[in-house]
């Protein structure tokens, strides 16, 4: 069975993220792969490594700009990648943007697994696979902090998920969606060879019509204004003493002026 | 349409704090749109805690305590709140921002057919629509969120709504209502529980004592955990500190890590690279422990001491010691 990992392009984490008229910016920044999607092409890669997959296959959703991270993937060792783009597409909220990889997903053959990062760090919902996982009626395991075990030809797999309060241990049938914590494992760096392949790769477009989009289904979620958060009043009040009990001291005073002791 | 619903997230027979946060939303909601609040409760203890909801603002609750909803699973929650919601017709649906609120009320959504706003710190009604304030590209931006289709569904942050406060005086009614699904029509298996080292979780944290660089090695940790036990605080860790393999990866706070917003952040030998500053800009307030006064950490505090974190940390669980007791 085949793994694909759900990908989108991101600004970088060290963008510095602006906002006018409603548009958002980030300078010379480039967009690069989803930072936490880094760990789910490691983890499809070491699937298919380790664990026989036949495939590690990649799908991201955008413009095209989205190739360059999808060639990212492919640098790292993933098989093929498709994009996904359309322009009724554009701006598309969680629960269409579900709808469109699920739709993606259900085209692609023999898919055992589908491997989201935890969240995306633009939107930051963090809720994209398991309403993937919905659409599609497969076993949705989300937060995967480690697979302890899967079977391709049993279709099974068994996991712990990083939950709140600790980790959990589930074991569930394939095909299933999950979603991955950056603790599961140390992404690769893309290979020499790797890059070549994703430089030469051809990158097929599934336009809406291909994956068998639902005109029915529609964004439902707009966000009418972006700003730039409250900065913050005043400037740092430094706390000087004649050695470290002192200031420490006047520390908790004023901590407790402040009423947050 | 009518009715606010809070879903009360409960762990092993008790309810996460974010949900009475939620509560406290749901009555504001509530008494705006004059519109009944439910408390809606899974699992273990679940019309103790629906009673336990009322005195913290509901005025009813729906209970389910079933074997199949003991511990949170996808399926069985989602098709029971999906079941209650196309049944009863409620207007709003809010649960907390965590990883069991995120996924209970995407699956709800795909099936209502709805919008889903995730991880608001701020909610306002205009004309019977919900205008969300959310944070986007980690913390670094503001937006408004709205959402069309009903019912309107919302996550909430940790934190970000002031919780209210129980009053035993109050009651209501508790209806029990039955599973959706029986044990064999549910795919995912929980097969064990490992709970995580430290007392308090992050997300929960008032105070929140936080290492980086400058912290030097995981015995560099020690007057840390020293100095978030004194003030009953959680402690966290910057990526470097994780990176360098010093603190477990469930302490990191910023874009790959947690996002917290105690009242209190004292952050120690971190210099404040904007990946960590993503997760804990929203703290009240911020007080840096750093070498450098030039550092980036020191445009987000309050207050700022100077010097050795090897001598201040210390010094400082001591005067909290000396002032609290």
């Amino acid at each position: 069975m085949r793994v694909v990992v759900c990908t989108k392009e991101t600004p970088d984490t060290a963008a510095r993220v602006e906002v006018k008229d409603n548009v958002v910016s980030w300078g010379d920044s480039p967009l690069v792969i989803n930072p936490w999607d880094e760990y789910s092409v490691e983890e499809g890669l070491l699937l298919k490594e380790k664990h026989g997959a036949t495939a590690c296959t990649v799908i991201g959703m955008g413009s095209e700009s989205t190739k360059e991270a999808l060639k990212h993937a492919i640098a790292m060792g993933c098989d093929d990648a498709y994009l996904i783009s359309d322009s009724a597409l554009a701006g598309a909220d969680t629960g269409l943007t579900s709808h469109a990889l699920a739709k993606a997903l259900g085209k692609l053959d023999d898919v055992g697994l589908a491997i989201f990062g935890k969240q995306a760090i633009d939107g930051d919902t963090g809720q994209t696979a398991a309403m993937v996982g919905r659409r599609l009626g497969w076993s949705t395991l989300t937060y995967v902090s480690k697979v302890l075990e899967i079977d391709f030809s049993a279709k099974t797999i068994k996991v712990a998920r990083l939950l709140e309060q600790g980790q959990q241990i589930c074991s569930a049938p394939l095909p299933a969606v999950i979603s991955v914590v950056k603790d599961i494992n140390e992404p690769r760096y893309p290979s020499f060879m790797g890059i070549r392949k994703a430089g030469k790769a051809e990158i097929p477009t599934w336009s809406g019509a291909d994956i068998g989009l639902d005109a029915g289904v529609t964004s439902k979620v707009t966000w009418p204004s972006i700003t730039p958060p409250p900065t913050k009043a005043g400037a740092v009040e430094m706390i000087d003493g004649a050695n470290a009990d002192e200031k420490a001291a006047k520390l908790v005073d004023k901590l407790i002026a402040e009423k947050v002791i | 349409m009518s009715g606010v619903w809070v879903f009360v997230e409960q762990v092993e027979g008790k309810a996460a704090n974010v949900s009475w946060e939620a509560i406290g939303l749901g009555r504001k909601l509530g008494e705006s749109l004059k519109q009944p609040v439910t408390a809606v409760v899974f699992g273990t203890n679940a019309a103790a805690l629906g009673n336990e909801a009322i005195q913290f603002g509901a005025d009813n609750a729906l209970a389910c305590d079933d074997a199949t909803l003991a511990d949170f699973r996808f399926e069985p929650y989602a098709n029971l709140m999906t079941k209650l919601a196309k049944e009863r017709q409620p207007d709003v649906i809010l649960a907390g921002a965590t990883t069991r609120g995120r996924d209970l009320l995407g699956a709800v959504a795909v099936d209502l057919d709805t919008g889903l706003i995730a991880d608001a710190i701020g909610a306002e009604l205009a004309d019977g629509r919900i205008h969300a304030m959310r944070p986007v590209y980690a913390g670094k931006l503001l937006s408004t969120v709205t959402s069309a289709g009903n019912p309107q569904m919302l996550t909430i942050r940790s934190r970000a709504f002031p919780a209210p406060v129980a009053e035993a005086s109050r009651s209501g009614n508790v209806e029990t209502v039955g599973a959706a699904l029986g044990e064999n029509d549910i795919k995912v298996k929980v097969t064990g529980f490992e709970a995580a080292q430290g007392t308090v979780s992050l997300s929960d944290a008032a105070i929140i004592v936080s290492g980086g660089r400058g912290v030097g090695g995981p015995e560099g940790f020690t007057p840390l955990r020293e100095l978030a036990g004194s003030v009953g605080g959680a402690l966290g860790a910057s990526r470097a500190a994780v990176d360098a393999g010093w603190i477990p990866y469930d302490h990191q706070v910023g874009q790959t890590g947690k996002t917290v917003s105690p009242d209190l952040y004292i952050a120690c030998g971190i210099s404040g690279a904007i990946q960590h500053q993503a997760g804990m800009r929203t703290s009240k307030v911020i007080v840096a422990i750093n070498k450098d006064a030039e550092a980036p950490i020191m445009k987000l505090a309050r207050f700022a001491i100077i010097g050795d974190l090897f001598e201040i940390v210390p010094a400082l669980t001591a005067a909290f010691k000396k002032k609290l007791g």
